[in-house]
Parts: structure tokens; C-alpha cells; sequence
């Protein structure tokens, strides 16, 4: 049972949105733009960022979503993901993409985990300053929802069905969109 | 050196909050909902919980800042400072309430990990007067805070030492919030020196 009274039908982060419309804006906002805002990492590769640092941090509910919701923005590739959070060094991803990788794992550590070196590493491969401020800034903010899903004991789906329908819904609706139960519903 | 290029003279989050305006537009209106929206926790105490944090996550930049905020917001003189020491040392101790104290220790477990807050913790926050708003806010405050505190120290951001930038952070935030500033204006106090 959740820590809160949360409607028990929503799962994981839905519960709490509901339950604090005020701080949902900002939170979903905040996805919206460093999961799916003009960028030159795909959408992919932020959810695949988004997917490790959540599975890293061991939160169900978020590595399950935003891991179908890449695997969505890929044509249906789960296997890809699942290989991902197993070992990114050998999944099919490019350089540049294990270098970033390499950094939201140090991240989800601790912000002084991150090194010159792993930056310079991430340099040599391609990536830009923001390339690298926004990967710094989505494994950050993982760890923030997925302190906020599991502390509040939110009900979390272990089907797989369930994830797939959410990442269907992510990667073509995003995340700033409206939010009520008979919604979610529909 | 700041890992990614930031302008010169803004300490902390702020040269990251110039560099990314669209991503900086929906932290600050979080923090500014979170710490200073209508609340029956006071912005000292919720100021106090992101302090407490900050300081579990070994932030310098961010304890330092909102210590002094939530310092600033108790009346800003030399014992308000001490009372932020006291919470950042051993809140059991601290001129705090109970209900404070069982709230601290729910943010603390959120701290290390979300899983680790039992319902033993949030049955005693309970027995001290906590409502389910105040147990939601305490738990998003401090899981934003193990944001904000990755953000600044994961880009490497440059973080004054000397305690008397603080206090004029403390100053301004008590008194302006988090959102409609502008982040690209250097600090009096450091432009100064």
C-alpha cells in the first residue's frame, strides 16, 4: 500500500501527479523538454539515458515506462533495451552514446563521481556541451523521480502488457498532456 | 573548471540555469511550488528539509544557499544561522518540532533511496501531526533536491567558499522566490571582490 492515500488504480508516478496537480506541471514540463524537446540526441537515446539511471536506481515503474517508450521510438526493439541495462558497452549504441552512458551512471552515484576524463571521453566521441548538460540534467532528474515513485511505496504493474501500452502512449503523446483518472482510462 | 562552458561569474546552478533556459523554466517553478507555495509547512521548515538534503548529498553549493534561505526566512540573525547548523548536524537535537524531526527523517531515507522510508517512519511523522500533503511535499522536496544537487555538482559548477556570498543568496531568494529572476546577472558580493 502506498505511503499516501493514492488512488489505487494509477500506477507508479500517475498516483502522485493526481494527487499534487501544482508540482505535476513543473515535473512533466520538465520531461517534456529534456526527453522529447529540439535536440540532437533522439528521443531514443534520452529514454535509453532516462531507462538506465531508473533501472540503476532499481525503480520498476520508471525503467519499465521510459524503457518502452524507447524501445517504442525504435519500432517495438525491447531486446535492445533489455540489453542495454544489462551492459550498455556491449549493446548496439553508438561510441558517443556509451560515453554519455558512462556519465548518467557516475551521476547516479553522485554529481563529483563525474570526471574530466569521462567528459574528455565523451568530447572525443562527438559530444557537444549540451549534449553533455542534458545528459547530466535527465540522469539527475531520474534520481529524483524515482526517489519520488519509490517513496511513496506507489502500486507498481510487473506486467510487461501494462509498460508496453505506456510506452506506446509516451512516444507519440509526450508528456504534457491531461491527466485525470477516467483519462488514463480511456 | 565547470565540465561544459559556462559565462563567467555565476556560481553554482545559476551558470547552468543560463545555459539551458527551456529545461531552467520548469525547475525553478518546481522549487518555487515546492519551498514557497501556500503550504501549512512554513518556507523555513520546507527551506530546512532541501538544506538537510543538500547536505546528506555533500552539495556545498546548495546547503550553503539554501541554509541561508532557510536561515533569512527565520529572521536571518547569528542563532537563525546556528538553528541550520544545528538541523544539518544532529536534527534530533535541533530547535526544531517533532513533527520536523520525523519529517527529516523520512527525507533522509529518501536521500539514500526511496525504498528505504518504512511505514513505521511515516506512521510516527503521523502520530506528530503530518498530513499526507506534508509527507508528499517532504518526499518530492527532498528527491528534488537529489536532482538539483547532481545537477550542480555533476557539471562541475564552480562554488564560492566564502560564506558571505551565501548570505546574500539567502537574502534575495528569501525575499524574490525562484522564478521571474534572472539568473545571468552576476552577484553583487562577488562582483565586488
Amino acid at each position: 500500500m502506498a505511503h499516501i492515500q493514492l488512488s489505487q488504480e494509477l500506477p507508479g508516478i500517475v498516483g502522485p501527479l493526481n494527487f499534487s496537480p501544482d508540482t505535476a506541471k513543473p515535473l512533466l514540463e520538465l520531461a517534456e523538454v529534456l526527453l522529447r524537446g529540439p535536440n540532437t540526441l533522439t528521443s531514443a537515446e534520452r529514454e535509453m539515458i532516462a531507462t538506465y539511471v531508473s533501472s540503476q536506481n532499481d525503480c520498476k515503474f520508471c525503467q519499465c515506462s521510459h524503457g518502452a517508450a524507447a524501445a517504442e521510438h525504435l519500432g517495438g526493439d525491447y531486446d535492445l533495451i533489455d540489453r542495454l541495462k544489462l551492459d550498455y558497452e556491449t549493446a548496439e549504441v553508438s561510441d558517443k552514446m556509451k560515453a554519455l552512458l558512462a556519465v548518467a551512471g557516475k551521476v547516479q552515484k553522485g554529481g563529483k563521481q563525474v570526471t574530466s576524463d569521462d567528459i574528455a571521453r565523451a568530447r572525443r566521441r562527438g559530444a557537444t556541451d549540451k549534449e553533455i548538460h542534458d545528459t547530466v540534467l535527465i540522469a539527475a532528474a531520474f534520481c529524483m523521480y524515482n526517489r519520488y515513485v519509490d517513496g511513496l511505496a506507489t502500486p507498481q504493474p510487473t506486467d510487461r502488457d501494462s509498460y508496453r501500452e505506456m510506452g506506446q502512449r509516451l512516444a507519440k503523446e509526450g508528456y504534457v498532456r491531461p491527466r485525470n483518472p477516467s483519462l488514463e482510462a480511456a | 573548471m565547470a565540465h561544459i562552458e559556462f559565462d563567467e561569474g555565476l556560481p553554482g546552478i545559476r551558470g547552468a540555469l543560463a545555459f539551458s533556459p527551456a529545461t531552467t523554466k520548469p525547475l525553478c517553478e518546481l522549487v518555487e511550488v515546492l519551498l514557497r507555495g501556500p503550504h501549512t509547512l512554513t518556507p523555513a521548515e520546507r527551506e530546512m528539509i532541501a538544506t538537510y538534503v543538500s547536505s546528506q548529498n555533500d552539495c556545498h553549493y546548495c546547503q550553503s544557499c539554501h541554509g541561508a534561505t532557510a536561515a533569512e526566512h527565520l529572521g536571518g540573525r547569528a542563532s537563525d544561522y546556528d538553528v541550520i547548523s544545528q538541523v544539518k548536524q544532529n536534527y534530533a537535537t535541533a530547535p526544531v518540532s517533532d513533527k520536523m524531526k520525523t519529517l527529516l527523517a523520512i527525507a533522509g531515507k529518501v536521500q539514500q533511496d526511496g525504498k528505504q522510508v518504512t511505514s513505521d517512519e511515516v506512521a510516527a511523522a503521523r502520530r506528530q501531526g503530518a498530513t499526507d500533503k506534508e509527507i508528499h511535499d517532504t518526499v518530492l522536496i527532498a528527491a528534488a533536491f537529489c536532482m538539483f544537487n547532481r545537477y550542480v555538482d555533476g557539471l562541475a559548477t564552480w562554488q564560492p567558499q566564502d560564506p558571505e556570498v551565501y548570505c546574500e543568496i539567502g537574502k534575495q531568494t528569501s525575499r524574490l522566490g525562484y522564478v521571474a529572476r534572472n539568473w545571468k546577472q552576476p552577484l553583487q558580493t562577488i562582483a565586488k571582490k
